[in-house]
């Protein structure tokens, strides 16, 4: 409300700060930093330039992007990219779910148990690719292989067997808390007054679930969605440090396959190119969010 | 023992499973911090063992560890300050002084933090290496500051516009200038936000893996590159790697078992209410 009532009773203009400074350094900073350096990956997508050849430099036209599209690696990349986003969208959101249910009811030790639960989010990418990939999963002297000797069965080189699956899995355990939180959020906004009258109206627990809760959940959960989906399409520490993308292209991922042909093959005009499609890719989703933040900006306080 | 009783108490034992599942990977790279080289590859695992304090004085004394642990707090505590002292006057101006353009301002801003970094590298790359900013641990903490600057600016707007106007109204009324109504009045009110912001703010920088990887090497890389050279790990110096790791994420977790509260609200810019 009080953004309404300043904006329909400005003050005197001699009482206003002068907003340039403050927010100028703020604006240029942003803009330097990443307005600029995007009009220069596109600059650079346009044209031929190898870091081990740079004399050889100029204007190839769509050249790059034709290179990137004709190459069954970059396909394999933008499927792989999918699968990964697509199975942690779908595992955190519904095991994030579950638990905020969970943790939704009052019990004795909450607080500790969410904590716990919380704290897989906080984890650096590096080291919880390194838990997983060696402590857990490897062949010999992870857990799981000690687990499923202990079944009779032949332990299973995870990384090696079932890459994709396995980053899936190391990725979800990190953003489960992240989309559990938000969920929980979501889930105390819920007011109370209409679980009662359900209640009382003879609805059971599963009823009461499924056409109340989930429908007030239902823009919870597209917030969840949305941003998930746009930094899990930012997915790299995890790939970097358990598999480098393979085997093979297995895990090969859009950036991973940016910074493979900008880092690995010093290939930067194809590169940028690549790097335009992430940026697209991200923009399709980025643009739902920011229109859902708009409009909860003018609905006053948040 | 009612019905309604027996399942709510099994609602709660399944928490206390799930936070048990959840948190074990952590646990058990916490024991294994604890064990010696030996014991961390035993099969059958050793849940039982003498526990020692070798790796972790390995990992801390090995001069390279400083450095690296120096470098994550430079960056991240640098970039943190550097955001808030540019986000504090433009999240004022934006909650107090709201002109047509200003929600389009901050939409702007907040559309900069989902431009994925990979849309970027390429260019800044080139720029440090030309002004000779690569491996150089405050040109890190700069681009720190750019990627959190969003999340920075955001949570003081939404706690600035919740202060009552009248307050500030009042100081202005009574001769202050505006650096002294930010100092004087705002600031002390907004230590709670600034808090949180910070700690969010230093938690995404501390974990942050992507820049710091393509833009140090041995001198300013922060601690996410020092322990991504354990990746080669084959069941070698597992009982350092979980001491090195463990070191690595303590401090944050513990920050971010402070600012889970405060998460919601800086990561979602206000689409979750």
């Amino acid at each position: 409300m009080t953004y309404h009532r300043v904006l329909t009773r400005p003050r005197p203009q001699a009482l206003r700060p002068n907003s340039f400074w403050l927010l100028g350094p703020a604006v240029l900073l942003l803009i330097v930093w990443t307005q600029i350096p995007f009009v220069l990956t596109l600059y650079h997508s346009f044209r031929r330039f190898n870091l081990l050849n740079p004399e050889r430099q100029g204007f190839v036209g769509f050249e790059n992007f034709a290179s990137l599209l004709t190459d069954p690696i970059f396909w394999t990349a933008i499927l792989n990219t999918l699968v990964l986003v697509g199975s942690v969208l779908l595992i955190t959101v519904a095991v994030g779910l579950l638990l905020a249910v969970l943790f939704y009811q009052d019990f004795p030790g909450r607080a500790l148990a969410r904590t716990l639960v919380i704290s897989p989010f906080f984890v650096m990418p590096v080291v919880s690719a390194l838990i997983w990939k060696n402590m857990l999963m490897h062949p010999v002297y992870g857990l799981f292989a000690w687990i499923a000797e202990g079944l009779g069965q032949r332990p299973i080189d995870w990384l090696a067997t079932y890459p994709m699956q396995s980053i899936v899995m190391m990725v979800s355990w990190q953003w489960i808390p992240f989309a559990m939180l938000l969920i929980l959020t979501g889930l105390q906004s819920l007011s109370k007054e209409q679980l009662e009258a359900a209640k009382i109206d003879g609805a059971n627990a599963w009823q009461e679930f499924r056409y109340i809760i989930v429908p007030h959940l239902a823009q919870t959960l597209s917030v969840v969605v949305m941003l998930e989906t746009i930094f899990l399409l930012t997915i790299f520490a995890e790939i970097y440090a358990s598999t480098s993308g393979g085997p093979g292209l297995a895990t090969t991922t859009l950036p991973y396959l940016i910074y493979l042909k900008a880092f690995g093959e010093y290939r930067i005009g194809v590169a940028a190119a690549g790097a335009v499609f992430a940026v697209i890719l991200a923009n399709i989703v980025a643009i739902f969010v920011l229109r859902m933040i708009g409009r909860n900006l003018q609905g006053g306080r948040t | 023992m009612s019905q309604g009783q027996r399942i709510r108490w099994e609602l709660t034992a399944l928490a206390y499973l799930a936070a048990g599942i959840m948190f074990f990977p952590i646990f058990w790279l916490f024991l294994t911090g604890f064990k010696s080289e030996g014991e961390a590859i035993a099969i059958p695992p050793k849940l039982i063992f003498q526990p020692t304090l070798e790796s972790i004085q390995e990992a801390l004394t090995r001069s390279d560890y400083g450095l690296h642990f120096l470098n994550s707090i430079i960056s991240a505590m640098g970039s943190t300050a550097l955001a808030l002292l540019l986000a504090i006057p433009a999240a004022y101006s934006m909650a107090f002084y709201p002109t047509r353009r200003t929600q389009g301002l901050l939409l702007w801003m907040i559309s900069t933090k989902m431009m994925p970094p990979v849309g970027v590298i390429i260019p800044v790359y080139l720029i440090f290496r030309d002004l000779r900013w690569l491996d150089n641990v405050w040109a890190l903490a700069l681009i720190y500051t750019v990627m959190n600057l969003p999340v920075v600016v955001w949570t003081l707007y939404a706690f600035f516009r919740e202060v009552p106007h009248e307050i500030m109204e009042a100081a202005r009324v009574d001769g202050a200038s505006i650096p002294q109504e930010l100092l004087r009045v705002l600031l002390p009110l907004s230590v709670p936000a600034i808090a949180s912001a910070a700690l969010l703010s230093i938690i995404l920088a501390w974990n942050e893996t992507f820049w710091s990887l393509n833009l140090t090497s041995a001198q300013a890389s922060p601690l996410s590159v020092y322990v991504a050279s354990f990746k080669t790990a084959e069941g070698l110096f597992w009982a350092k790697m979980s001491a090195a790791s463990m070191i690595a994420i303590l401090p944050v977790m513990v920050m971010g078992w402070l600012a889970q509260r405060q998460l919601v609200r800086g990561l979602t810019f206000g689409a979750i209410k």
